[in-house]
């Protein structure tokens, strides 16, 4: 399994919008210390020394108004040269020499994806989220998955974000900035990494009860190896071979399962729980919220309310032991 | 500089009696009958004291939240409390505590500041105050019952509508806060009046303290910026009781409007809680100092600069909505401009100490303290105003240090600063050295340990608003840290609070300037406030006239006594405060705490649906109210008063000369504001939606739209008669007549405005352009039920003999809403009708 990386602004992934945030985050702490040091000593130096002069013109005029508006002026156009190079907008002279002055290699710049390739649509719901890749090319449509996004690396890729409830905000740090999911509206993010590996995100805008429990992994895979992942994506279930993993599928079809989950290629249709077509094939369970293997998939179907009080899961009543353990190999069976 | 010692406006000997004349008239009540005192110097310190309850009270939320977080995966608190823990703590400090604690300083210090023996209405002060305390107490006690609000202090729907956030929790806020803000807004109103028409004579405005300028534009800004939430949260719980779709997308709503109102009113309260903060630093850093505060033009430019651009900053909390790159340029702009005021107090400060020697005693170690925090805020401050690097920090960790930092630091350590400044002012004694330096020491350390590790945590990857977390992100021992620090900054609050228990002891004659200050709130002072209002030729007259405090306790300047009999303080003018008469002030009274006991029944009763108790309540405070407005304005003597100097007053005033005119007018401008708020919600609306009025709703018909404007126009007019006959001393009967008349029409108008809307074809549950319209309506029938309590109070007072020509504030009150109300109404009226220029 690829390297999992740490869900952090000061981790950027090499490649990505992020990297470029992290070393502007960097001036900022660099120029922000130095002035409060700067600050600070003038303030200690006023107060513990006898009687100094302090003209009103150099103190205020010099140290209240021209430094700052001289240095935030510099921050600003530096902030709108990151700001316009990490969105993904289409590139013009004007934006290629902003970012010459400040000195931003424009490889580093996220350019705008070309017309007809993957785009993903994420949608926010409380509390797990909802995704489907779409081609333009037509040999790839709609393909649902949830709480998982896999994307090639050196690729950007356009996510269209969208709320199914309340208000979310899809964040992955180490690749990019946070964007809001907005009931109504679609928003728009476009994601690179030159490196593969396994990031996490979290929902950051407040969303209800289980807020904290709104996780999503982003793998990032070598292009070839994201394709085929995509196609196999793309397919139906196979059916069970062995009688065990029957008895799981029967369990599942005979339960309330399919009233909220579709397993394409079986009769399960229900839309309003994520699509669990190829769910032994996701990292987490939940959300983020559990690994996913077959202990925890046996868990989570038992004691959803717990795991994750008032999620729209019920915990499940009707299953003995082995039909749960059955369950959960069919489910993790679906790769 | 200095005043010659003779040519005083008064002379002594003063005659025997004078003294103890005006002691007895300002006796405050005995024992618990304190509660029905009303001058600001009481109310003041209730105000302080309760707002200091709710910091206590927020800050155990906040310790409980931290001992959640201390380690990962914790089980101490679930979620659902939890959820509620925030958003209370959020909202209390907020609304409770920040908000109210800078008003009740202002309270209590301005009167002072101002050499005013009282602010011209301490009866609305007492009311905001009664309100305010036992709303706030009963918003907070929802927490015990397990229907605190849970949708986060700035309460976003969906997600607080009625869809996701069904039963009481979403109301208690809406209800709660709401009228906690109209609380804020009767305070503003005392404050700007009072600054504007109490100063002392000869106090212009270049001789204002710095200070009472901070309290002037904030009181400016609380009138400008309290309207939009104030509508916002109005809208909200329409939509949540009736479904009126204002933020629900599939119905032509959308919730980022919710976000606009709410931080049009969210950033400028930032400032309205700093602004008077650093206020407080350009007072206490000048004494400390020994030397006048370097810059004083620059520093009220600074105030008044922050005051205007601090309402061109709000969309930077929306930098993460994915907004056109022009919008966040510009507010990026915006919000990085808004450091520079601030530089230029930061260094006028420094200056002023380079100036100065300073004497380190607790306020100065709190003023220190306050540089240390809030300059660090402040650059993170800038740091959040760049768009992109707001992407990754917004709604984390590194957040909730940043506003921490600002709120703490720009307000809170100088409240403290300030507490132990003033102290001596109340109590005539300081509060203990030694306590103090440990209180500060404590919140210093604390402070620091607890919030600056969330700088880190928040770049780690923590969201704000979590209730737990996985042991596998990396933030243990940084929460740890916080926990610990909240524990130790908690410690230092426990100490200097206790101090307050142990040491201050509010006294009714005070004589003391321990530190050696300038300002006026140091002269001798007893329950009347000073013997004599002084007359003022300089910004720091105690210093330019050693033998002021001497002068004005021997009953040397203006009004060394009541000559009326009453109560009373110098009305001057605005500007160069010139004496122009005497007001009457109110003694003690139950009034308006039953006022503001009712009004807090009122809406309290109405979010838990028992509405006759919520109409009882709201009767019993009508009811106080007109009774407290029926013997307001007293019957003018024709007498001339002496107040010194051979100045002789009036003891009336009417028209725009007298201070209730004054308040009319800021009133309307709140009104107005959320009138304005309003309107853009309406034209936001429209710039969302495709096509509008979108199909298949219509345009209200453009015939009975010009009916009904010639309605309104036309009850105006028989207003405006109403005047003339009044001021030609015509019959009771006859103005009578037409007021009457001038109300039936309001009510011809009203109907006709409700007929009028229907041709819109659009129910209020139906759609947006729906809902929006009939807020309108409603807002506008508002007017009409004011229009007609206000037209037949007036109507009382004239049959009660009680209005005529000169004694006519009353009428001239009711003439300014009648006029305004009809022109909002015509300009609805209009609004709905401009869809016709683009179709």
């Amino acid at each position: 399994m690829s390297e999992q990386h740490v869900q952090s602004v000061l981790h950027s992934a090499p490649g990505s919008g992020a990297e470029l945030l992290e070393e502007l985050g960097m001036v900022l702490y660099v120029g922000a210390a130095l002035i409060f040091v700067v600050v600070m000593g003038l303030l200690l130096h006023a107060v513990f020394s006898r009687r100094l002069r302090a003209s009103a013109r150099a103190w205020v005029i010099g140290g209240g108004i021209v430094f700052p508006a001289v240095t935030l002026f510099v921050l600003l156009t530096y902030s709108l040269a990151v700001g316009s190079a990490v969105s993904a907008l289409n590139s013009g002279t004007a934006l290629q020499l902003l970012l010459n002055c400040f000195g931003i290699d424009s490889n580093a710049r996220i350019p705008p994806p070309l017309p007809g390739t993957l785009r993903i649509n994420v949608v926010g719901k409380q509390w797990w989220w909802e995704v489907r890749y779409r081609a333009a090319d037509g040999e790839l449509r709609n393909v649902p998955l949830a709480n998982e996004l896999r994307i090639p690396v050196d690729e950007p890729v356009e996510l269209m974000v969208s709320s199914g409830d309340v208000i979310h905000s899809f964040w992955v740090p180490s690749l990019a900035g946070k964007v809001d999911m907005i009931p109504g509206r679609t928003n728009r993010l476009v994601v690179r990494t030159s490196e593969p590996g396994i990031y996490r995100g979290q929902c950051a805008e407040y969303c209800g009860g289980q807020h904290a429990l709104m996780a999503l992994y982003v793998v990032a895979e070598p292009r070839e190896r994201f394709y085929d992942w995509l196609r196999n994506q793309a397919q139906p279930a196979r059916a069970p071979t062995d009688p065990f993993l029957r008895s799981g599928y029967d369990a599942f079809m005979q339960g309330r399962c399919p009233e909220c989950h579709t397993v394409r290629g079986t009769p399960a249709e229900g839309t309003s729980g994520p699509d669990l077509t190829h769910i032994g094939g996701r990292h987490s369970l939940a959300a983020g919220v559990l690994k996913n293997h077959i202990g925890t998939m046996a868990g989570w179907i038992a004691g959803s309310q717990d795991v994750k009080p008032g999620n729209l899961m019920p915990d499940s009543e009707i299953h003995t032991g082995s039909q749960l353990r059955a369950l959960a190999a069919w489910l993790e069976s679906l790769e | 500089m200095t005043a010659p010692a003779h040519g005083l406006p008064n002379s002594l000997p003063r005659p025997p009696g004078e003294l103890q004349q005006l002691e007895s008239v300002w006796e405050p009540p005995k024992g618990w009958r304190i509660l029905s005192a009303v001058n600001n110097t009481w109310i003041g310190l209730f105000y302080v004291g309760a707002a200091l309850l709710f910091l206590v009270l927020g800050g155990i939320l906040a310790l409980m939240m931290r001992l959640q977080l201390a380690v990962p995966e914790n089980d101490l608190i679930d979620f659902d409390l939890y959820n509620q823990l925030f958003t209370m703590h959020g909202s209390v400090m907020m609304f409770l505590f920040a908000v109210p604690v800078v008003e009740a300083i202002g309270i209590l210090l301005l009167p002072a500041m101002l050499g005013a023996r009282d602010l011209p209405f301490p009866r609305l002060s007492a009311y905001a105050f009664w309100a305010y305390f036992v709303g706030g107490l009963v918003f907070f006690a929802t927490i015990f019952f397990d229907v605190a609000p849970d949708g986060g202090w700035f309460m976003y729907p969906p997600l607080t509508s009625f869809e996701f956030s069904p039963g009481l929790r979403s109301d208690f806020w809406l209800l709660g806060i709401g009228f906690i803000e109209i609380s804020a807004i009767a305070g503003a109103i005392e404050i700007v009046v009072g600054i504007l028409r109490t100063r002392p004579p000869g106090m212009t405005l270049d001789k204002m303290p710095v200070y009472v300028w901070a309290m002037l534009i904030v009181g400016g800004m609380i009138i400008f910026g309290f309207p939009p939430v104030i509508l916002a949260t109005a809208l909200l719980e329409l939509e949540r009781a009736f479904h009126w779709p204002f933020f629900i997308a599939e119905q032509g709503g959308d919730p980022v409007l919710w976000q606009h109102l709410f931080w049009l009113f969210g950033h400028p309260d930032v400032y309205i809680i700093f602004l008077p903060a650093a206020g407080l630093v350009s007072m206490i850093v000048p004494t400390m100092a020994q030397i006048p505060l370097v810059g004083y033009r620059w520093v009220v430019l600074a105030i008044v600069a922050t005051g205007f651009i601090s309402f061109a900053l709000w969309v930077h909390h929306m930098f993460a909505t994915g907004m056109p790159h022009l919008t966040t340029s510009f507010f990026s702009a915006a919000s990085m401009a808004v450091a520079i005021p601030a530089g230029i107090q930061v260094f006028a400060w420094i200056a002023t100490l380079r100036r100065g020697r300073v004497q380190l005693a607790t306020p100065t170690w709190f003023i220190l303290g306050f540089f240390g925090i809030f300059v660090l805020g402040g650059l993170t401050g800038v740091m959040l105003a760049v768009a992109p690097y707001d992407w990754q920090v917004h709604d984390t960790y590194f957040v909730v240090a940043h506003l921490h930092y600002v709120l703490i630091g720009g307000m809170v350590f100088p409240v403290f600063a300030g507490i132990y400044y003033w102290a001596p002012f109340v109590s005539g004694r300081p509060l203990s050295e030694r306590m103090g330096k440990w209180a500060c020491g404590l919140m210093f350390g604390g402070f620091n340990l607890a919030f600056f590790p969330m700088h880190i945590s928040g770049l780690l990857g923590m969201p704000r608003r979590v209730w737990t977390y996985s042991d596998t992100l990396g933030w243990d021992i940084w929460n740890l840290l916080s926990t610990i620090g909240a524990f130790v900054l908690a410690a230092g609050f426990f100490i200097a609070l206790l101090d307050l228990l142990l040491h201050l002891r509010p006294a009714g004659k005070v004589n003391v300037n321990p530190w050696n200050a300038g300002t006026l709130e140091w002269l001798p002072l007893d329950n009347y406030g000073v013997r004599s209002i002084p007359r003022i030729t300089s910004r720091e007259p105690l210093w330019d006239t050693p033998s002021l405090r001497e002068e004005v306790d021997r009953g040397q300047h203006y009004l060394p006594n009541t000559v009326t009999g009453h109560r009373e303080t110098i009305v001057t003018s605005p500007i160069d405060a010139r004496p122009e008469y005497l007001l009457k002030l109110p003694g003690p009274s139950w009034l308006p705490v039953l006022a503001g006991v009712g009004t807090a029944a009122f809406f309290l009763f109405l979010t838990v649906k028992m509405f006759v108790a919520s109409a009882l309540g709201g009767i019993v405070a009508l009811v106080s109210i007109f009774k407290w407005l029926w013997k307001s304005e007293p019957a003018p003597t024709a007498k001339l008063y002496h107040i010194g100097e051979g100045i002789e007053l009036p003891d009336h005033a009417s028209g725009s000369k007298s201070h209730s005119w004054w308040a009319m007018v800021v009133l309307m401008l709140v009104d107005g504001s959320i009138f304005a708020s309003l309107v853009f919600a309406y034209f936001y609306l429209w710039t969302i939606t495709q096509g509008w009025p979108p199909a298949p709703f219509d345009i209200p018909s453009l015939s009975w739209t010009v009916g009904c404007a010639l309605l309104w126009s036309l009850s105006s007019l028989l207003f405006a008669i109403a005047k003339v006959l009044l001021r030609k001393a015509a019959s009771r009967a006859a103005i009578c007549g037409v007021i009457v008349s001038a109300i039936l029409c309001v009510i011809a108008a009203f109907a006709t405005n409700m007929h009028t809307f229907t041709t819109a074809n659009v129910q209020p549950a139906e759609h947006a352009y729906g809902a929006v319209i009939y807020a309108l309506l409603a807002w506008q029938g508002l007017h009409g039920v004011l229009l007609a309590l206000m037209g037949s109070y007036t109507i009382a007072r004239l049959i009660a003999g009680l209005l005529d020509d000169r004694r006519r504030n009353t009428f001239d009150n009711t003439r300014l809403m009648w006029h305004y109300s009809v022109a909002q109404g015509v300009v609805a009226l209009a609004v709905l009708q401009v869809p016709r220029l683009f179709s």
